[in-house]
C-alpha cells in the first residue's frame, strides 16, 4: 500500500465506517454520442447518480429491466469504465487515485461471475488452464500450489473427482457444470467482494437452484460481499439480504428483502412485482396490470421523475417538474418518489 | 370417436441421424387438444420440446432419420398429406408458428406491416391491400399502434417485434397457434404484456395455442392444459389447476420444488444428475436414475396410466 493510500484510509476512517467494504457515492456513467465520428451529440445517461453501501459479507441484489443501467453500474464498479462523476470507495481506497498497481490489487480482490458461462470459458483453454491463469497473472510462480489451489476451489464448487474435470475443454461440460468453473475462477484469488451478472439466467429451472445455493453456500463461508445484478425478482428472496430496484438509471428503491417484496413503496416496484408470476393455475383467469409505454431513452430522460410517463400515481405539477429526493418512510427502507413526501 | 379435437396427436416420432446413433427426439407422444384451450409443454432443454413443435409442423431438418406417428388437425389426417399439399392447406391456414427469437428473425429489409401481410397472400390468396387491411387489424389487436406497419424491424423495440411475430402467426386466422418460448428474451413488465395479449387473443378470437417453454411459473399465466417432457417422451399431462397446485410425476413434483416463488417462503430444491442422452435410450423409466422413488418396477418402461382424467408415465401409480 502506498504512503498516499494509507493516509487516505486514516483520513478516511473518520468519516466512513468500518464495516463497509465499497462504498459508492453519486455515481454518474455517461457515454458520449458522436455524430460522423466526431462532433458532440449528447451523452447516453446510463448510470445517473446512484449511491449505495455495501458491509462485508452481505449480499445485495441490483435488480431492473434491460437497458437500466445495471451492467453499466456493474462494469464501473469493476474498474472497466471510468466514472464520469463520483466516486468508488474500497475499502477506503478511491477508484480514482488507484495507480495501475492498485488497479491490480483491487482485480485480485474482486471477482467476476459472467452471465453466459459458454461465452465467457476460453474454448481452447483446459478448465485446469482457465483456473491457473488467474494464479499466473496474480504471481504465484511455484506450480505445486497453484495445482493445490486449483483443486481446492474445484473441490469447493463441487467439481469433483477433479481429475474428471481438470483436462476437459468447456464444451465437453455442461451448462452448470461451465458456470461452476466461471464461479471457481472469479474464485480462486480468494476476493473479499464478488459481482455476479445474472449468473443463472442462461440455466434450466432445476440447475439454477443447484447453483444459486452452491453460490449462497460459498458466499456465507467464505464471507464474501456479493452483488447479484438480475431481472429475475423471484430468484433474489432466495440469494440477496437488500434489494436494490433500479430504473433509467437511477435507484428507485432500496430495501432488505421482505419489506420490499411485502411492501414496495415505489410504483414501478410494484408494477415489477405484479409483473412476476408464481407457478400457479389462476393466473390464466385474469390480465397483469402493466404501467403503459416503455423505459425511456437514456438520452433524453425525462425531467423529474423518470418514471412518471408511465406512472398511476404520478402527482401534476411535481413529478414531471423536480426529481423527487430520497425519502426514507420506514427505518431502512429508501425511496425516491414524491408520493412519500410527508 | 365421440367429437373431433382441434388436435390429436398419436404416437409422433421423430428421429434424428447422428455419428453416435439415433438422436430420440420425440419418442412416442401422444395429447389432445380442444378448441380454445391453450397446452403447455414444459421441459428442460435438450428434452425434445421444440423437436415436437417442428414434428407437429413438419418443419423438418435433413438430417430426419425416422418421422411417423398420427397428427390429425380437424379431424383429418396431415400425415397422409404430400408437402405440397400439406404447404396449401395446413401451416398458415390450419395451425401457424411463432419459432423461438421470432422478434429477431423479422426482415430487416422489409417493412414490418408487408412481413405480418405475407402469408395472408401467400396463403389465403388474397390481393395486398386486403392483406394489409387484415394485418392493420391484427396491429390493433396484438397492441401495435398502426402507425408502425411501415417501420421497419430496427425501429421497434423487443416487445414490439415480438409482438409482430405474434400477428403474423395470427393473421391467416388459424385455429391452432404454435409458441415456442415467446418470451424468454424479453423483461418482467413486457413479458406481462404480451402474455396479456395471448389470452386477449384466446378469448376474442378463439385461438388454441401449444406453449413451449422451460418457464414454469410464467406458463401457467396461460395454461388449460400441462404437458411435462422428458427425454423425448411426455411423463404427465394434466389440466393446469391440478398439476400447479400438485404434481403426480416425481420429475414434474422435482421441477416444481425447483421454481422459486415471490410470494410465499418456499425450500428450493434441485434435482441431482442430468438428463440422459437421447442417443441409445435404455427400455426402462428414463427418469429413474435421478429418481428418489424408484423401486425394481422401474427397470421396465412404464405405461401410461390415466388417474381421474390426468395421465402419468410411472410405475407409482399402476
Amino acid at each position: 500500500m502506498s504512503v498516499e493510500a494509507k493516509e487516505l484510509v486514516t483520513e478516511k476512517a473518520q468519516t466512513i465506517d468500518p464495516s463497509l467494504l465499497l462504498l459508492v457515492q453519486d455515481l454518474r456513467v455517461w457515454f458520449e454520442l458522436r455524430r460522423f465520428g466526431f462532433g458532440h451529440a449528447g451523452y447516453v445517461h446510463a448510470v445517473d447518480g446512484v449511491s449505495f453501501d455495501l458491509g462485508h459479507a452481505e449480499a445485495i441484489a441490483v435488480v431492473g429491466e434491460s437497458g437500466c443501467g445495471k451492467s453499466s453500474l456493474m462494469k464501473t464498479i469493476l474498474a472497466l469504465y471510468k466514472p464520469t462523476k463520483g466516486e468508488i470507495i474500497f475499502e477506503g481506497k478511491k477508484h480514482s487515485e488507484m495507480d495501475a498497481k492498485d488497479i491490480k490489487w483491487y482485480r485480485s480482490q474482486v471477482g467476476y461471475v459472467q452471465q453466459d458461462p459458454y461465452g465467457a470459458l476460453a474454448p481452447f483453454m483446459s478448465i485446469k488452464k482457465i483456473l491457473e491463469e488467474p494464479l499466473v497473472i496474480g504471481g504465484i510462480k511455484s506450480k505445486e500450489e497453484r495445482e493445490q489451489r486449483v483443486r481446492k476451489v474445484m473441490e469447493e464448487v463441487k467439481l469433483h473427482p477433479v481429475e474428471d474435470y481438470w483436462d476437459k475443454y468447456p464444451h465437453m461440460l455442461s451448462g452448470g457444470q461451465q458456470q461452476r468453473v466461471v464461479i471457481a475462477r472469479a474464485m480462486i484469488l480468494e476476493p473479499k467482494l464478488l459481482v455476479a451478472d445474472e449468473p443463472v439466467s442462461m440455466l434450466d429451472a432445476s440447475v439454477r437452484v443447484e447453483i444459486l445455493k452452491l453460490f449462497r453456500g460459498l458466499q456465507q463461508k467464505h464471507n464474501l460481499s456479493v452483488i447479484y445484478i438480475t431481472h429475475d425478482l423471484a430468484t433474489v428472496s432466495y440469494f440477496s439480504e437488500r434489494i436494490f430496484v433500479m430504473y433509467a438509471g437511477r435507484i428507485a428503491e432500496k430495501a432488505r428483502v421482505d419489506p420490499l417484496l411485502q411492501n414496495p413503496l415505489h410504483p414501478y416496484t410494484h408494477a415489477l412485482l405484479q409483473g412476476t408470476s408464481d407457478p400457479d393455475a389462476r393466473n390464466a383467469l385474469s390480465f397483469k396490470e402493466v404501467p403503459p409505454g416503455e423505459p425511456p431513452s437514456l438520452i433524453t430522460p425525462p425531467p423529474g421523475c423518470r418514471f412518471h410517463p408511465r406512472c398511476a400515481k404520478m402527482i401534476k405539477g411535481l413529478c414531471e417538474v423536480e426529481e423527487p429526493p430520497e425519502y426514507e418512510p420506514e427505518p431502512g427502507h429508501f425511496v425516491s418518489c414524491w408520493l412519500y413526501k410527508e | 370417436m365421440t367429437e373431433t379435437k382441434l388436435l390429436h396427436i398419436e404416437k409422433l416420432t421423430l428421429y434424428f441421424n447422428s455419428r453416435g446413433g439415433d438422436v430420440q427426439a420425440v419418442d412416442g407422444v401422444d395429447f389432445d387438444l380442444d378448441y380454445n384451450r391453450a397446452v403447455v409443454i414444459l421441459g428442460e432443454s435438450g428434452c425434445g420440446k421444440s423437436s415436437l413443435a417442428k414434428a407437429i409442423l413438419r418443419l423438418l431438418p435433413r438430417n430426419v432419420s425416422k418421422y411417423s406417428g398420427k397428427v390429425m388437425l380437424e379431424g383429418s389426417d396431415t400425415m397422409a398429406l404430400d408437402d405440397e399439399e400439406y404447404r396449401l392447406n395446413v401451416r398458415w391456414v390450419g395451425m401457424s408458428m411463432v419459432p423461438q427469437a421470432a422478434m429477431n428473425a423479422l426482415n430487416p429489409v422489409l417493412r414490418v406491416g408487408d412481413q405480418v401481410a405475407e402469408p395472408a397472400m401467400i396463403h389465403l390468396g388474397v390481393n395486398k391491400e386486403k392483406a394489409l387491411i387484415q394485418a392493420r387489424s391484427m396491429f390493433q389487436h396484438v397492441g401495435v399502434p398502426e402507425g408502425f406497419i411501415n417501420r421497419y424491424a430496427f425501429e421497434l423495440s423487443g416487445g414490439m417485434r415480438q409482438r409482430v411475430a405474434i400477428a403474423m402467426a395470427l393473421v391467416t386466422s388459424p385455429n391452432l397457434i404454435i409458441l415456442d418460448e415467446p418470451t424468454s428474451a424479453l423483461d418482467v413488465l413486457t413479458q406481462a404484456n404480451i402474455f396479456n395479449v395471448l389470452k386477449r387473443t384466446k378469448k376474442e378470437l378463439g385461438t388454441s395455442y401449444i406453449l413451449i417453454t422451460h418457464d414454469i411459473a410464467t406458463s401457467s399465466e396461460l395454461a388449460d392444459d400441462v404437458a411435462v417432457m422428458y427425454a423425448g417422451q411426455i411423463v404427465e399431462f394434466a389440466d393446469a389447476p391440478r398439476f400447479f397446485a400438485e404434481p403426480l410425476h416425481p420429475y414434474a413434483k422435482a421441477l416444481m420444488a425447483s421454481v422459486p416463488t415471490l410470494r410465499g417462503k418456499k425450500v428450493l430444491d434441485f434435482i441431482e444428475g442430468q438428463p440422459p442422452s437421447l442417443i441409445n435410450l435404455p427400455q426402462r423409466c428414463r427418469f429413474a436414475p435421478r429418481c428418489h422413488s424408484r423401486f425394481d418396477k422401474c427397470e421396465q418402461d412404464p405405461p401410461t396410466i390415466e388417474k381421474d382424467g390426468r395421465k402419468v408415465k410411472c410405475w407409482l401409480y399402476s
